[in-house]
């Protein structure tokens, strides 16, 4: 039922439930879905899918997702692919954080999934313009 | 021989020629034997008698010199006559000429054709016209005249005149048969000369006057006194009449009262206008030729004066002075009497010059009195010698002072005295000792006070060391206290980092039951059944109250831990109320209450974080909508423009809440009934978190509220962003 031509978005969460319920909700959005647990994970997946849209988890084990967020935008490969950050910090400096990592757009958890999917649509929307 | 000045009195002339007359002169030509000027002033005058001729002038040949002299005058200056000397060198000369001729020459003032010959020549017989005579004895003309007689008459002369010149020639050429004319003149010219100096050099005025005052014969001193020229200046000139007319009548009264007596004179010195004393001498002179004349010698005695005064001045201040300082030693005796302490003068002999009352108390005593107190006498004494015959015998160099203790005793009581001696050379100028001074210090007060300070130093010091210690208590005290202060700010930022973790470590699992939830009520699983469905519903809702709680406890801990951030703007707070009435515009019309907006009328505009002041209208508009359940709620801004703060304030009518409450409902997680089955629903951090917030932008906010009566709550924050 999913269209092939639909967007990748690559979902990066380490926590399985969070990760996989929104996942679930993008497919059922209509979007192709591609998850990674942790930094390395989302940069081989990056480069080997280059997803169209990367919904990147700040605080994961290993390599955080301040750093994946660093290296996929320093590399021409990987660097016109949107990211939004997703983080549960909602203290001050947490988005600015992410901007200076690099991350184009900042959502906050909880965040329910149609919101989330209306910032996907609203990012892919930019993307396609620029 | 400048200073000679002779007024002759003058008589009334006889203009008539008789033969009498004529031989009067010739027999005292005869008659007397006399000298060349006399026998010529004879005749002058003889002429000025019989011929009314009132000035003229005789003037003689000398061979020796070659030159014309004067040798006698009538009517004109005598000195003129005497200093005049004419050398006869120049033949063409008119007045030598004249010798050579036979008749006389009239000099006129006027030249005539420009002939020098008629200019006129510088005589003693003065200014203006005047006639020149040969004197010749005979009229054979093969000689020189002998002289000449010049005369101021009217033209022709009168007979007498060359009757005159003749007989006068004749009696030259005798006299000049007799000696030398030159030689005669020069031993009268030196014996005047002589008498000028000698009376020049007299520093005293003096003076020969006629019997009526009139001067005749001065001394240089006596002329500036008393003689004035034409070409003085008035002031002198007012002076010297002054001087005459004081010497006048000082003359007048020595002629009526003692005559020899000396006697004082007040004059004006001419040259400054001081004063000038004078001691007169005046004597009467009795001359066969110019009658009886008066000679007075001034003597100066005003330095005399002035120094007589001076002695006496210097007496009365030498007396005055004896009267000062006989009041100092009277003072100085008070003094050294006032004094406390004694004081003993002593000579370099040992002896006791003087005592004041102290010291007399201490070494003195009555005769009557008891043989103990002539005993502590002796003994005083005698310890106060052997203190200062180190002195007395120089055995400390010059000037030294000496000090030491002496035991001595009071006389009356026998109580002992410890003294504290201090003894002081006085020295003449020439280094010898004529005195020594002793100062004795009563020293019992000063061993009192020194115990006494002692006591005090101890209790001092005993004070001392127990602030000492307790200051010392107190460090450590504040030392605990500060540790305790990290301590307990450590604890609550460790409280603050944890619960700003937990919040996290709360927000994951709860994104899922959230997410979850959502997604089976959007219908991601197909069509639920509505039990089911309203069942989720619930999970719903409590998950988003638990999630309000979780956001607000980390509201708290920032506002706490400093780290909410500010974001100063300005706005109009109108605005603020309005938005959020548009923003509860739901719940205002779930409650069915009127809700009425009081605004201003004109923008106010405040430098605030507007996110913030929005949060607490909410919060306060919201709480007024939950607990008011009819009537109505009131949303007033004011400005206060004393203090300069905007204020927003929510009126309900509401429960109400007690006094006693008021504090009680800012407090964390309170509400009035905070029982567990409370009816109204709600964290109850609302109200905390907005009075944090409000102090944290300068502000506060308010209740005014009692149970039933409604609720007024005012948030109050300053217009002006604080610096």
């Amino acid at each position: 039922m999913t269209d092939h031509n639909a967007p990748l978005i690559l979902v990066v969460d380490d926590y399985q439930d969070a990760r996989e319920m929104y996942a679930e909700y993008l497919q059922f959005s209509g979007f192709r879905v591609a998850e990674a647990r942790n930094g390395n994970e989302a940069l081989e997946q990056a480069f080997a899918l280059k997803p169209d849209l990367i919904l990147m988890d700040l605080s994961l084990p290993g390599m955080d997702g301040w750093e994946a967020t660093r290296r996929l935008k320093s590399d021409e490969a990987t660097r016109h692919i949107p990211i939004v950050a997703l983080t549960g910090h909602a203290l001050a400096g947490a988005s600015e954080g992410a901007r200076r990592a690099g991350c184009d757009s900042f959502v906050t958890k909880p965040c329910l999934p149609d919101d989330l999917v209306i910032e996907v649509r609203r990012m892919l929307g930019t993307a396609k313009q620029a | 021989m400048n200073s000679l000045s002779v007024r002759t009195p003058s008589r009334t002339p006889a203009p008539v020629v008789s033969p009498s007359a004529r031989l009067e002169l010739l027999e005292y030509y005869l008659a007397h034997h006399e000298d060349l000027s006399r026998y010529a002033s004879v005749s002058l005058e003889w002429l000025s008698r019989h011929a009314g001729i009132k000035r003229s002038v005789c003037l003689v040949v000398d061979a020796e010199s070659s030159t014309l002299v004067g040798i006698s005058g009538n009517g004109v200056s005598t000195e003129d006559v005497e200093l005049f000397s004419y050398p006869l060198a120049d033949p063409h000369d008119p007045l030598v000429a004249t010798i050579a001729q036979t008749q006389p020459t009239y000099f006129r003032s006027v030249r005539i054709n420009g002939d020098p010959s008629r200019a006129l020549p510088s005589t003693p017989i003065g200014p203006g016209p005047f006639t020149a005579i040969p004197l010749r004895a005979g009229r054979d003309g093969q000689r020189d005249a002998v002289g000449l007689l010049l005369v101021k008459a009217p033209t022709p002369l009168p007979p007498d005149v060359s009757w005159l010149a003749s007989v006068l020639a004749q009696k030259i050429e005798q006299i000049r048969g007799r000696g030398s004319l030159a030689e005669e003149i020069r031993r009268l010219r030196r014996e005047r000369a002589l008498f000028f100096t000698i009376i020049n050099s007299v520093t005293d005025p003096i003076l020969l006057t006629d019997t009526e005052g009139r001067l005749i014969v001065a001394n240089a001193r006596a002329e500036k006194l008393f003689a004035a020229n034409e070409e003085e200046s008035e002031g002198r000139r007012r002076a010297i009449e002054l001087n005459n007319m004081l010497f006048s009548a000082a003359l007048s009264r020595t002629a009526v009262e003692m005559p020899s007596e000396a006697r004082e004179l007040l004059l004006v010195d001419p040259n400054d206008g001081s004063d000038l004393l004078f001691e007169v001498l005046s004597s009467t002179v009795e001359d066969p030729r110019e009658g009886t004349g008066i000679v007075s010698v001034l003597r100066n005695i005003t330095d005399l004066r002035r120094a007589t005064e001076q002695i006496e001045e210097n007496y009365q201040k030498l007396r005055l002075a004896e009267a000062a300082a006989r009041a100092e030693r009277d003072r100085l005796n008070l003094i050294i009497d006032s004094v406390a302490d004694p004081i003993i003068v002593t000579d370099q002999g040992g002896s006791t010059v003087l005592m004041n009352k102290p010291a007399e108390e201490l070494f003195t005593v009555l005769a009557d009195a008891d043989d103990a107190a002539q005993r502590t006498v002796q003994a005083n004494d005698a310890h106060f010698s052997s203190f200062i015959s180190g002195l007395l015998l120089g055995e400390s160099g010059p000037g030294e002072i000496r000090r030491g203790e002496i035991g001595l005793m009071q006389p009356m009581t026998g109580a002992p005295i410890p003294v504290e001696a201090i003894a002081g050379k006085v020295l003449t100028e020439t280094g010898e000792l004529t005195a020594v001074v002793t100062i004795l210090h009563d020293r019992r007060e000063a061993l009192e006070r020194a115990r006494l300070y002692e006591q005090l130093k101890k209790a001092s010091d005993e004070l001392q060391m127990r602030v000492q210690s307790a200051t010392m208590e107190l460090a450590t005290q504040n030392e605990l206290l500060r540790r305790q202060a990290i301590e307990l700010e450590q604890a609550s930022r460790l409280k603050s980092q944890f619960l700003a973790n937990m919040s996290h470590e709360f927000r994951t699992p709860l994104n899922a039951i959230l997410g979850y939830t959502h997604m089976l009520l959007q219908g991601v699983a197909g069509d639920l059944p509505p039990n089911v469905k309203r069942q989720l519903t619930r999970i719903d809702s409590n998950g988003r109250h638990l999630l309000t709680i979780i956001n607000e406890i980390l509201d708290i801990t920032r506002i706490e831990a400093g780290k909410m951030p500010m974001q100063i703007t300005e706005f109009d707070l109108n605005d603020i109320v309005q938005e959020v009435m548009t923003e509860l515009d739901p719940v205002i019309t779930r409650s069915k209450l009127v809700v009425t907006p009081r605004l201003l009328p004109e923008p106010l505009l405040v430098q605030s974080d507007r996110q913030k002041v929005k949060q607490i209208v909410v919060n306060l508009l919201s709480n007024a909508l939950k607990f008011t359940h009819q009537g109505g709620i009131e949303i007033a801004v004011s400005f206060n423009p004393d203090d300069r703060m905007a204020s927003v304030g929510v009126t309900d009518t509401g429960i109400g809440i007690a006094p006693e409450h008021h504090e009680k409902i800012f407090e964390d997680f309170r509400q009035v009934d905070d029982s567990p089955s409370r009816q109204y629903g709600g964290t109850g951090l609302g109200l905390a978190i907005c009075r944090r917030l409000a102090n944290a932008l300068g502000g506060r906010i308010t209740l005014r509220s009692n149970l039933g009566e409604g609720s007024t709550f005012t948030v109050t924050i300053p217009a002006e962003a604080p610096q």
